[in-house]
């Protein structure tokens, strides 16, 4: 029996010890059995028990949340622990229950193929961010607009991790100067593609056509790659990651250098913008929906249909001062959808991303299947006996990392260079490491994972602390925000912890750095292989899980692309070097 | 003997170490010009290459005192600590805390002391000829408490995964670095703050424009002392001979009976107490630190121990001293700016041609 059909038990299994040890309240359980016997019988009992169950809690919630604590006759920290303790108590007691089928239903799904495994993360990331929303009271428009900045966020991590997956997941090249390429791509297509006449807030541009510099700062990003390839890859891994952090930042100051701000070469004018930065060529999704880049521009095609079809989407479903049969008086109700022009034309560059995102993944599945990306598997694993069997690692290597560096410059013309504008600042190390936490997140050496850490890094932590802390200060007052740590600890000694708490909100951007860095150690220590990256895969150029015998239906592909758990399944055929020793 | 046999060692030379000739070629070009320079009327006056070689010296001499802990940490425990920049932050913090609470306690509040707040520099008056007692406070809390931060975070973070490769222990480094720089960030606040009153350190004018401070003359001191000290240490004691033998070979040294779980906390003993010193230094100096000082210190730090050879202390002290000179006599050549690129890019220069550095070989000896 294969050892992926283990593995889900053991998943399943272990998920559901924690989760029945987490949830062993005591007098509780007879309730849970009976939730579960009536959930087990199926069909509309169930659906009913937990649709009841649901609007009990609801209800409970309503209760104890509606509380007003001002009334009260004593003030303080202890009746605000206490409140709070009770209220996440009545949210898990009613959480608890239905949570367990859910997470049941979950597991099977998660097993099922990869494209189950993203519908899934990201199907959370938007529970999570409609819940915010919710609790914020935000309106359509602005749930569709925290959505849009989540996605774009997800999508441009996306593409770069796939890009990082390359090097470091297929090559085992350890590259730490990401953002570096991402500024020679990002900084080559800005000036081939400025137009000459750009006006006094920033130095001219080329004019070239933006095909034409995109591909020049893909090309360009390559071929710095290539500069720091040739004779960095003798390095040993980490000589070769502090070079490129160094090269990453030998360019950021060299661009943030006034000596290139604006030169000529040949009688053309142009430069780097300096510090101040650089313009670029507005960005094509707009011409989908304006007639031109300015603030002035008129809606046109897609933007004259879509820009009045949302504006006016408001259904009155109750009309204010009308009442049922003409005796008892209803609330007025309006289902709100309006969407503003901005958040429309966002979601279309979204949605251009996520086809960029899907063409990079086709892409680093299609190039770790082939030939070449075996090669660059096995020289991971050990470049030694890949140079035995005569291949030149030498040159494997540097085209990958030419590739990736290409691909790099690509994911950071569609990152920045939508956004009109830039500047050296944008690409400091620390993103770097960012684009790193959200590839050991997802997984070195998958795809999927790729994908998956992107998601969870833009989503979770990224974009949610900065809504986590909407949202708690939306509902508690603290008061005034202490301004400093001093200001914020001094309170301890009358008991009072809110001050505290409201500076660690304040803080909450630097929170989330030690947040990233938290999960990073914790990460290393248990699952350095990340969520999905199993860095186990089929050696056979045929797919294994068709022949007879083999006793599951999952897509070969997928299996193959990914390594996942599910592709060991092969028995003297499969490498299970683990990747991890380099 | 004759001129054949030296034209053939020189031919041998030429074809067998190109990179030696190639970089005598550039220095020598590069001292010609200095002299040319020089020889200009209204050109470089030979205050202002004092001046540059000194202030070279100094940065350089700062670097390498980071760059030994972090040389003797990779060379031990073989991985490149990230997080040693902010080793270098926080016990900069931690020491200037307690140099201000000594040298205004009295004066002002308590909390505004230790969380180095706004105050006048120059009526608290810190520095090294005006409260040598505070100063000298704050560079042993500095030590002492980079020693007990290294020591804790090796016990929480590093020990369990002693077994695991360099690259995993270098990106767990790099969550460890984020971590304790945005605590600084947390507790002290992100601004840049002024530390020394600048007024009252003598400067020694040597002419032509050079002059000595007081801080930087207090660091090179010190720096030297520290640095002679860890040489005796790894050459005449046992431990220096333990720590010799397990960066030569772990399993080696664990066989022949050396408690490599007490070499390794002395390595983070050391490492820990010459950053957090060498933080406090560079702070005194500059007269200024902010959170991030130690992070933006780092890239030149490993600059400096790659150059010399990661695993390999004169090696990092040489390398400290080399990217301190490339940095400042750069500024004879090309503007300001670049003054870090010119160090990067020595750095890449000589890891392209000699990849295991200059001190290659000679590890924590």
């Amino acid at each position: 029996m294969s050892s992926a059909v283990d593995a889900a038990a053991e998943e399943a299994g272990g998920r559901g010890r924690t989760d029945g040890d987490g949830r062993d309240v005591p007098g509780w359980t007879p309730y849970r059995e009976w939730f579960r016997a009536r959930w087990a019988e199926g069909g509309a009992v169930a659906w009913a028990t937990a649709l009841a169950h649901l609007l009990v809690g609801g209800a409970l919630f309503a209760l104890v949340a509606g509380f007003d604590l001002g009334t009260l006759p004593i003030g303080g920290s202890l009746v605000w622990a206490v409140y709070l303790a009770v209220v996440v108590a009545v949210l898990y007691v009613a959480a608890a229950p239905p949570a367990e089928p859910y997470v049941a239903w979950l597991d099977d799904r998660w097993m099922e193929s990869d494209a189950d495994k993203l519908l899934i993360i990201l199907g959370h990331v938007v529970v999570v961010f409609f819940a915010f929303a919710v609790a914020l009271g935000l309106p359509f428009n602005g749930l569709a607009g925290a959505l849009g900045s989540v996605l774009f966020f997800t999508a441009v991590y996306s593409m770069m991790v796939l890009a990082l997956n390359l090097h470091w997941g297929y090559a085992g090249v350890f590259n730490i100067g990401v953002a570096g390429f991402m500024a020679v791509g990002v900084y080559t297509m800005a000036i081939l593609s400025t137009p000459a006449d750009a006006g006094a807030a920033s130095v001219p541009g080329l004019g070239l056509p933006l095909p034409i510099g995109i591909l020049g700062g893909m090309i360009a990003a390559a071929l710095v790659g290539l500069v720091a390839a040739l004779p960095a890859l003798r390095l040993r891994a980490d000589y070769f990651a502090i070079v490129t952090v160094a090269l990453s930042e030998i360019i950021r100051l060299t661009l943030n250098s006034r000596a290139l701000q604006e030169f000529s070469v040949a009688g053309v004018t142009t430069g780097t913008g300096g510090a101040t930065g650089i313009s670029m060529p507005g960005n094509p999704v707009r011409l989908l929906f304006y007639d031109g880049f300015g603030a002035g521009a008129e809606p046109a095609l897609l933007g004259s249909v879509l820009f009045p079809l949302f504006d006016g989407l408001r259904v009155e479903l109750i009309p204010p001062n009308s009442a049922w049969l003409g005796v008892v008086p209803l609330p007025a109700f309006t289902l709100d959808l309006a969407v503003q022009p901005t958040v429309i034309s966002n979601w279309a560059y979204v949605a251009v991303l996520a086809a960029f995102v899907g063409l990079f993944y086709v892409l680093m599945v299609r190039t770790g299947n082939s030939p070449f990306g075996r090669v660059l598997k096995a020289i991971r694993e050990d470049e030694a006996v890949a140079e035995a069997l005569g291949k030149d690692t030498r040159r494997f290597k540097i085209v990958a990392f030419m590739f990736g560096c290409g691909l790099m410059g690509l994911g950071g013309i569609l990152w920045q260079g939508s956004q009109g504008f830039t500047n050296p600042g944008a690409f400091r190390p620390i993103l770097t490491f960012y684009i790193w936490v959200a590839l050991i997140i997802g997984g070195a050496g998958s795809n999927t994972g790729s994908v998956l850490g992107g998601a969870l890094f833009a989503g979770l932590i990224w974009e949610g602390p900065v809504y986590l802390r909407r949202v708690v200060t939306n509902y508690v007052d603290f008061g005034a925000t202490p301004s400093t740590f001093p200001g914020a600890v001094a309170p301890f000694a009358e008991g009072e912890v809110l001050p505290f708490l409201a500076f660690l909100l304040g803080n909450v951007s630097a929170l989330r750095f030690i947040l990233v860095g938290v999960i990073l150690v914790m990460l290393m220590q248990t699952r350095p292989e990340g969520l999905l990256g199993h860095r186990k895969e089929e050696a056979a150029a045929v797919p294994l899980a068709g022949r007879p015998g083999g006793d599951r239906g999952a897509s070969p592909g997928a299996a193959v692309a990914d390594g996942g758990a599910d592709a060991d399944a092969g028995d003297n055929t499969t490498t299970t070097t683990d990747g991890d020793t380099r | 003997m004759g001129i054949s046999e030296t034209y053939a060692r020189g031919r041998e030379l030429v074809v067998s170490r190109p990179f030696v000739l190639v970089v005598a070629l550039v220095v020598g070009l590069l001292f010609v010009d200095i002299v040319r320079q020089l020889a200009t009327p209204g050109g470089l006056n030979a205050g202002q290459l004092a001046s540059f070689l000194w202030d070279g010296l100094v940065t350089g001499l700062a670097i390498g005192l980071a760059g030994v802990g972090l040389s003797m940490t990779y060379s031990i425990l073989n991985f490149a600590n990230f997080g040693h920049g902010d080793y270098v932050t926080s016990g900069a913090f931690a020491g200037w805390a307690v140099t201000w609470l000594i040298a205004g306690a009295g004066q002002f509040d308590v909390a505004t002391l230790l969380f180095i707040g706004s105050l006048s520099t120059s009526q608290l008056g810190v520095s090294m000829f005006g409260t040598p007692l505070a100063v000298v406070a704050g560079l042993v809390v500095a030590a002492v408490a980079a020693v007990a931060l290294s020591l804790v975070i090796d016990r929480l973070v590093y020990r369990p995964m002693r077994d695991e490769g360099g690259i995993t222990l270098l990106i767990a480094s790099i969550g460890v670095a984020l971590a304790l720089r945005y605590t600084i960030y947390i507790v002290w606040g992100q601004r840049t703050r002024g530390l020394t009153d600048a007024q009252s350190v003598p400067e020694v004018a040597l002419g032509g424009g050079f002059e000595l401070g007081g801080h930087e003359i207090t660091l090179v001191v010190i720096a030297a002392a520290l640095m002679l000290g860890v040489h005796l240490l790894l050459q005449t004691t046992k431990l220096g001979k333990a720590m010799r033998a397990m960066a030569d070979n772990e399993d080696l040294a664990r066989v022949t009976g050396i408690p490599t779980e007490r070499v390794v906390r002395y390595t983070w003993t050391i490492g820990g107490g010459l950053a957090g010193a060498g933080g406090f230094l560079i702070a005194l100096e500059r007269g200024a630190m902010n959170f991030q000082f130690g992070w933006i210190l780092l890239l030149l730090i490993f600059a400096a121990v790659i150059l010399g050879g990661i695993g390999s202390i004169y090696g990092a002290m040489f390398g400290g001293v080399t990217i301190g000179l490339t940095q400042s006599l750069s500024l004879v050549w090309i503007p300001g700016e670049f003054s870090t690129v010119a160090a990067f890019g020595v750095m890449i220069f000589v890891l392209l041609f000699k990849p295991e550095g200059i001190f290659s070989g000679v590890t924590t000896a």
